[in-house]
């Protein structure tokens, strides 16, 4: 198995993507370093709107990520409901 | 020379306020955490109110209803001052926008008579209701207990002094200064609205908070806005040519789609609390709608005439349904 990873910056906007990719994803590791936050998942990492949608109390657009997204890793599966990384799809 | 440039992280002595890490853990607090949660006065409140000897001046008591912690009943939308700030600028935004639109187009002039005085007889009383639902979550907020549970029942009170406004200026765009004096006639004399006026004013004798809560969010609110807003104006008035009345009136139909979900919230933690709770506000929720639904026949009776009986009837339904998911069964 390979890790894949999720860098967000630090701020108010993510603090609840990235409580929401913890609910998520309870065998990710979340790093929480100066600026940024780097989330380390083996195998498969998976953000779901409807989740974030239940941290930040109002309709989240998927792309909003990109807003604070810094960096990641694994194959890309978007729809409008979830984001998923993956080395084995 | 050289220079290795390297970071360093520096842990912070607190991630949170204390009472907050009390309560959600060592982490980073958001933002409506910090600004709504052990914030209630409740501790050495020196004077007791003149009027009322027998409680402190914030007192959990003033409600029948029983928590063991009020700040259970929190605000789904997360709204603090900021947030709630910001997504009203942006609904005013839109509202002016239409405002104009149907302004500069001349579409008030398009109107049909029949259909303009429709629109004015519904909609410009109900400004004198606006104003008594400002009036009662004012009161909510002043007396009930745990700021996020009065927070937005201040914001509550707010929008629907918009709300009033933004009718009171429907009138003035579609039939002057006399719209609003004939609105004001009709809530004081027709005989329409006396029972929607005489459920408005019986509010506000009503001293406990949740019951208050329950008589103007749930029960009143419930079946107004879909009736009037819904049926009547996106409905009635729009299938028969008049849609510019529609776009001045897009905030409320939003904005009640918006505040459900924090009414909703706030009753299924509530009648989860205890069975007393639950028996509490089936029982309130049952007599509000009740006199809600029979005082908004007449009303709905302007723009609906023999249909209305029949248009309330299915929204008493639908809000029946509604509450039933809170786990209030009427």
């Amino acid at each position: 198995m390979s890790t894949v990873f999720i860098a967000l910056q630090t701020n108010e906007d993510t603090r609840p993507i990235i409580e929401a990719i913890e609910i998520d994803n309870p065998h990710a590791v979340v790093h929480r370093q100066p600026a940024m936050v780097k989330i380390d998942a083996e195998g498969m990492l998976v953000i779901r709107k409807s989740t974030i949608e239940e941290q930040v109390g109002r309709d989240f657009d998927l792309q909003e990520l990109h807003i604070n997204l810094i960096s990641l890793t694994g194959h890309v599966s978007e729809d409008d409901d979830t984001l998923t990384l993956s080395w084995n799809s | 020379m050289q220079i290795d440039l390297r970071t360093v992280a520096i842990e912070p002595q607190r991630q949170a306020f204390d009472h907050l890490v009390r309560r959600f853990g060592n982490k980073p607090a958001s933002r409506y955490q910090e600004g709504s949660y052990d914030i209630q006065a409740a501790e050495n409140l020196h004077y007791k109110p003149t009027w009322d000897p027998d409680h402190q001046l914030y007192d959990a008591s003033l409600s029948r209803i029983v928590m063991a912690d009020w700040y259970a009943l929190k605000d789904p939308r997360q709204f603090y001052y900021s947030t709630y700030t910001l997504t009203r600028a942006r609904q005013q935004e839109t509202t002016e926008a239409n405002f104009s639109f149907v302004e500069s187009r001349g579409l008030g002039d398009m109107l049909s008579d029949e259909l303009r005085a429709v629109a004015l007889n519904v909609l410009v009383p109900l400004r004198h209701a606006a104003w008594g639902a400002n009036q009662h979550n004012a009161f909510v907020c002043g007396y009930g207990f745990g700021t996020t549970f009065t927070q937005p029942c201040m914001y509550h009170a707010m929008d629907n002094l918009g709300i009033a406004q933004y009718l009171s200026r429907l009138g003035l765009l579609l039939g002057d200064t006399d719209a609003l004096d004939a609105g004001k006639a009709a809530w004081l004399n027709a005989a329409a609205w006396q029972p929607l006026r005489r459920y408005v004013e019986d509010c506000l004798v009503c001293r406990d908070p949740f019951e208050l809560f329950v008589a103007q969010n749930v029960a009143l609110d419930g079946l107004l806005y879909p009736l009037v807003y819904e049926r009547i104006v996106d409905n009635h008035l729009s299938v028969r040519g008049a849609s510019s009345v529609a776009m001045l009136t897009q905030f409320m139909s939003d904005w009640f789609d918006e505040t459900r979900k924090w009414v909703d919230a706030v009753l299924k933690v509530a009648a989860a609390e205890s069975d007393a709770n639950r028996d509490l506000l089936t029982e309130w929720t049952r007599s509000w709608s009740t006199r809600a639904a029979s005082a908004m026949v007449p009303i709905v009776e302007l723009a609906l005439g023999a249909d209305a009986d029949e248009a309330v009837g299915e929204q008493l339904a639908a809000f029946q349904a509604r509450i039933q998911k809170t786990g209030i069964v009427l």
